[in-house]
């Protein structure tokens, strides 16, 4: 089917070598090099993952593309990689996402220009990593690799509090993942010493275990997410980082939280995920509905959108523990949508950024005015976010909605409420930059988007209508995987029930 | 006592090398200063030998030899094969800073030799008499070599203190030793396991005696609460000593402690003894370390701490109890002084003469004056710290691995919670690296030498990262079919 190319390996191994390519030619002198050689790795990237698409089959219940190969012998871990619906679409997002980035950096970043560039690269094979992973020790590996390029970003191109953002941001995934880690040494000689993730899908465990492991799982992937309220790292590191690093954030970074949950929270503890969906429930609808409130009253636009981005992220994690059809394939769907809608909207700031330095609301005002594409750009994406029916806000949305409305009626009448403030925050920030009078004399300045900025938020136009008028392939490809982890997750896993 | 040529075989290279060092303790006697790299050469070329004839030889099984006293076995092997490695690395990394500083003389060449001897011997003791001369032979060679700039307040205060306190935790050996011979009346080694084992020791005496070596392996270690010389000692050494100190020893000092507790007093009923106290060092030794780390602005004291919170680590191995344990202590002592002798080698390519580059402020900035050594110090920094992919990670790996696997997943979690802290200030170093603009321009300017095999050290970091099965297997192997 594949050819017999290690399909997942060139995935995630062409962007980490075209990263070192691009750090290889050195110095500001090349920039120009550094970036066509990076976009061209990022093409390429992307395009090595068009196979697992064209050649994943929808119906298949076993990972596809299975590289298995021994890596360290000494503890049984392995190099053992394959993908169902959900790492795909992943994959595929990460590295269309890549290709925006390097675009959206072309002109912006002008110093250590090719660190900043093979960073990305790097960042977008480990993430492929992550997502093929099906050995424990390899994913956690991938997990925490991600932090080291991310760290950098922040803190060597953010804005001026970018040390503290860079730190605290580090520090935090830090302390979640190493929570896990001590979980999965545990897993791993609780399955007879592997750490195949497989393995421990089928492993029996007492229920006092699977709370405790449940709990340092939660840990790392709420931080991820990030869930209230281990949240307060993603303002900070938003706001510092530059454009790229936020939209990679938003749009990849926490998918990790929530692909964590369904990979390793659901299935491996199954009987702890249930007894304690009420707390994910509550912490989740904390998200929707406080997160919401609090991004209502921001003065910094990429605040706002972090604020809206945990609120959203707020959705994945209430999807995903309503244990429904509908509401984990939504919350699949919903960190889809976020990832283009978010990384939208960050790349909308960025340009306004750009050209005026500000983030603050009040230092725009008309924009309209002078930049009339760019604004139908940034009205699409605000709506997306607002969660209007025809683009990809609504579909993953609605159906979690859907799925709460059959578990509880209060439940899904809190959800609901975000149909309300996230219209709320977004439009109205969104009338507040880009409508009204020229408030200000440098707005009146201001140059409407070239070819480079229409082009990426014209591709990310395309992806977020195109998900939100036919979102019938995304189910097709959620299917079945959906529908074997609700399966497997119905099973109790205590020994002797 | 009669010697058979068994005996010379096992101790061959412990013999080649303390002919060498006689050689070239006379040999320099005639070269002038301008000819000191015959000495340098001769160093590293006697290392290398040595490294050779340890290859040649290895056998996969024990055996020993001087009536007794010494014991060849592949433990002994891999350990002194690192040893003479690390040694050899300390000595191309430290030549520009000792010529700068007029340490380039023939007697830092046969100290670092001596006390690369009494790393041997301990290596390779079987009797408590001969693990006790090679302990001696290394502190006294080091005790010299930080005094070796006379005129210097700071190194010689730090002799001072490294040698009181070395003192104080010899004569504590030596009274643990004392006591362990009046309870079992045995000085060999696996004789005394054998009277333990036999059930004819004397416990309580025998207890009172683990007491004391326990203390003693404190000091020699640097675990908390013996550790009040190691920051004192890293930071008035010279950074060449520094080196030395951080790196080699503490492979013997693995040696000594497997010796000593694991086969002379690894009966079960004092395992539990002696983990009882090494949970209370190990846990003592990661928040002493690690926490008083961050309040350090000296980049030399702050890896002292950082040292003394690794050995907490390296102690958990150990008193996992199993040869999973030791197998895993001596891959995290194999990888911590791989990155040790990394980060002082990155002092000493900065430093200069006049200029120590032991402050962290000295980093500031090294993104934009080299690009290469910033990222093999952050290398290194995240390797120290325990992040994937580098090699550190998979230390702090099986060392977790092994204490869960023996029960104490409240270690484990300790014990992860201290990295965290860990991680704080490391990632500093790497912040100031990459995040703040240099205030010290100056070109960096070191010796091919040196340059070269730092760039090696900083990649091993991630390369055995990548692969780092071999290494693993390595240990375990050495492990199992000695102990």
């Amino acid at each position: 089917m594949n050819g017999g190319l290690p399909l997942l390996t060139l995935a995630i191994w062409t962007p980490i070598l075209a990263g070192l390519v691009v750090l290889a030619t050195g110095s500001d002198r090349n920039a120009a090099t550094a970036r066509w050689l990076a976009l061209a790795g990022a093409i390429l990237g992307f395009v090595v993952t068009l196979p697992l698409a064209s050649g994943f089959d929808v119906t298949a219940r076993a990972m596809q593309f299975v590289e298995l190969k021994d890596w360290i012998e000494r503890y049984h871990i392995r190099y053992h990689l394959g993908i169902d619906g959900i790492s795909l679409l992943l994959i595929l997002l990460n590295s269309f996402t890549t290709i925006l980035v390097v675009i959206a950096g072309w002109k912006v970043i002008d110093s250590r220009v090719a660190q900043y560039l093979a960073a990305f690269l790097v960042m977008s094979g480990l993430m492929n990593g992550v997502f093929a992973a099906m050995d424990a020790m390899l994913f956690y590996v991938f997990f925490e690799a991600t932090l080291i390029p991310m760290f950098l970003v922040i803190g060597v191109w953010g804005g001026p509090n970018r040390v503290y953002a860079a730190v605290k941001f580090f520090l935090y995934t830090l302390l979640g993942s190493l929570l896990m880690l001590v979980a999965l040494i545990y897993l791993y000689h609780a399955a007879g010493g592997s750490f195949s993730i497989a393995a421990f899908h089928e492993l029996p465990l007492a229920m006092t275990a699977q709370v405790l492991i449940f709990l340092a799982f939660l840990v790392a992937f709420a931080v991820k997410v990030p869930m209230w309220p281990v949240h307060t790292w993603l303002p900070d590191a938003h706001v510092e980082a530059p454009t790229g690093g936020s939209v990679v954030l938003a749009a990849i970074a926490l998918k990790l939280g929530g692909y964590g949950f369904i990979r390793f929270s659901l299935p491996i503890v199954p009987d702890a995920s249930h007894a304690l969906s009420g707390l994910m429930i509550g912490l989740s609808l904390i998200a929707v509905v406080y997160i919401g409130l609090v991004a209502l009253v921001q003065t910094d636009m990429k605040k706002l959108i972090a604020y809206s981005s945990i609120s959203h992220m707020g959705f994945v994690t209430l999807g995903l523990f309503l244990f429904d059809r509908l509401g984990v394939e939504g919350a699949v769907i919903q960190m889809i949508s976020h990832g283009f809608v978010s990384g939208a909207l960050f790349l909308c700031v960025g340009v306004l950024y750009d050209r005026l330095h500000s983030r603050q609301i009040a230092d725009y005002g008309g924009v309209v005015n002078r930049m009339p594409v760019f604004a139908a750009f940034f009205m699409l994406f605000a709506m997306a976010n607002a969660g209007l029916p025809g683009t990809s806000g609504f579909v993953g949305e609605f159906m979690v909605i859907m799925a709460a409305v059959k578990a509880n009626f209060w439940i899904a009448f809190a959800a609901a409420t975000t149909l309300i403030f996230g219209a709320a925050y977004t439009l109205w920030m969104y009338k507040r930059v880009v409508f009204g009078a020229v408030a200000n004399p440098h707005v009146g300045e201001l140059q409407d988007i070239e070819a480079r900025e229409w082009l990426f938020l014209a591709l990310l136009a395309i992806a977020v209508l195109a998900m939100g008028l036919y979102p019938a392939p995304f189910n097709a490809v959620l299917e079945t995987p959906v529908g074997d982890l609700l399966a497997h997750v119905a099973k109790t896993k205590i020994p002797g029930n | 006592m009669t010697l058979a040529p068994a005996d010379y075989l096992a101790a061959w290279p412990e013999i080649l090398l303390l002919t060498m060092v006689c050689v070239i303790l006379i040999a320099d006697l005639f070269l002038r200063d301008d000819q000191r790299s015959t000495t340098f050469g001769l160093t590293v070329a006697t290392l290398i030998a040595c490294a050779a004839v340890v290859v040649v030889s290895a056998r996969p099984e024990v055996s020993h030899a001087l009536n007794g006293m010494f014991v060849d076995d592949p433990l002994a092997d891999t350990l002194k094969i690192m040893v003479f490695i690390a040694v050899a690395a300390m000595l191309i990394y430290s030549r520009g800073y000792v010529a700068a500083r007029g340490m380039y003389r023939g007697e830092f060449f046969t100290l670092v030799l001596f006390a690369t001897l009494g790393m041997m011997v301990m290596i390779s003791a079987n009797h408590l008499l001969s693990l006790y001369l090679g302990l001696e032979l290394l502190s006294l060679s080091l005790y010299a070599l930080v005094a070796l700039q006379r005129d210097s307040k700071d190194n010689t205060e730090a002799a001072m203190k490294y040698f009181v306190l070395g003192a104080l935790a010899s004569g504590m050996l030596l009274y643990g030793m004392s006591m362990i011979y009046g309870a079992t009346g045995q000085l060999e080694i696996p004789r005394i396991a054998q009277v333990i084992a036999d059930g004819k020791a004397n416990g309580t005496i025998l207890v009172f005696g683990l007491v004391f070596l326990v203390a003693g392996i404190g000091f020699k270690l640097g675990a908390v609460p013996f550790h009040m010389w190691v920051p004192d000692v890293y930071q008035g050494a010279p950074t060449a000593v520094a080196l030395l100190i951080s790196s080699a020893p503490k492979l013997a000092a693995f040696a000594f402690v497997m010796r000593l507790l694991v086969e002379a007093l690894g009966a079960a009923s004092l395992l539990t003894e002696w983990r009882q106290m090494l949970i209370l060092l190990a846990v003592a030794s990661m928040a002493v370390g690690n926490i008083t780390a961050i309040a350090q602005t000296n980049l030399k004291r702050m890896l002292a701490y950082s040292t003394i919170s690794h050995m907490g680590f390296l102690l958990l191995g150990v008193l996992a109890g199993d040869q999973n344990g030791y197998g895993a202590a001596m891959f995290y002592v194999a990888v911590y002084t791989l990155t040790s002798l990394g980060a002082f080698g990155m002092i000493m390519l900065l430093a200069r003469e006049g200029f120590e580059a032991d402050r962290l402020e000295d980093f500031k900035g090294l993104n934009r004056r080299s690009p290469w050594y910033a990222f093999v110090m952050l290398l290194l920094m995240f390797s120290m710290a325990g992040v994937p992919p580098t090699v550190g990670f998979y230390a702090k790996l099986s060392v977790l691995q092994a204490v869960v696997n023996a029960g104490q997943i409240w270690l484990a979690v300790v014990a992860v919670i201290f990295s965290l802290v860990g991680a704080f200030y490391y990632l500093r170093v790497v912040r100031l690296m990459y995040f703040d603009d240099p205030v010290d321009t100056t070109p960096i300017r070191a010796d091919a030498g040196a340059r070269v095999l730092l760039s090696i050290n900083g990649l091993a970091a991630l390369v055995i990262g990548i692969v780092p099965g071999w290494l693993m297997t390595l240990c375990q192997r050495a492990i199992q079919t000695s102990l």
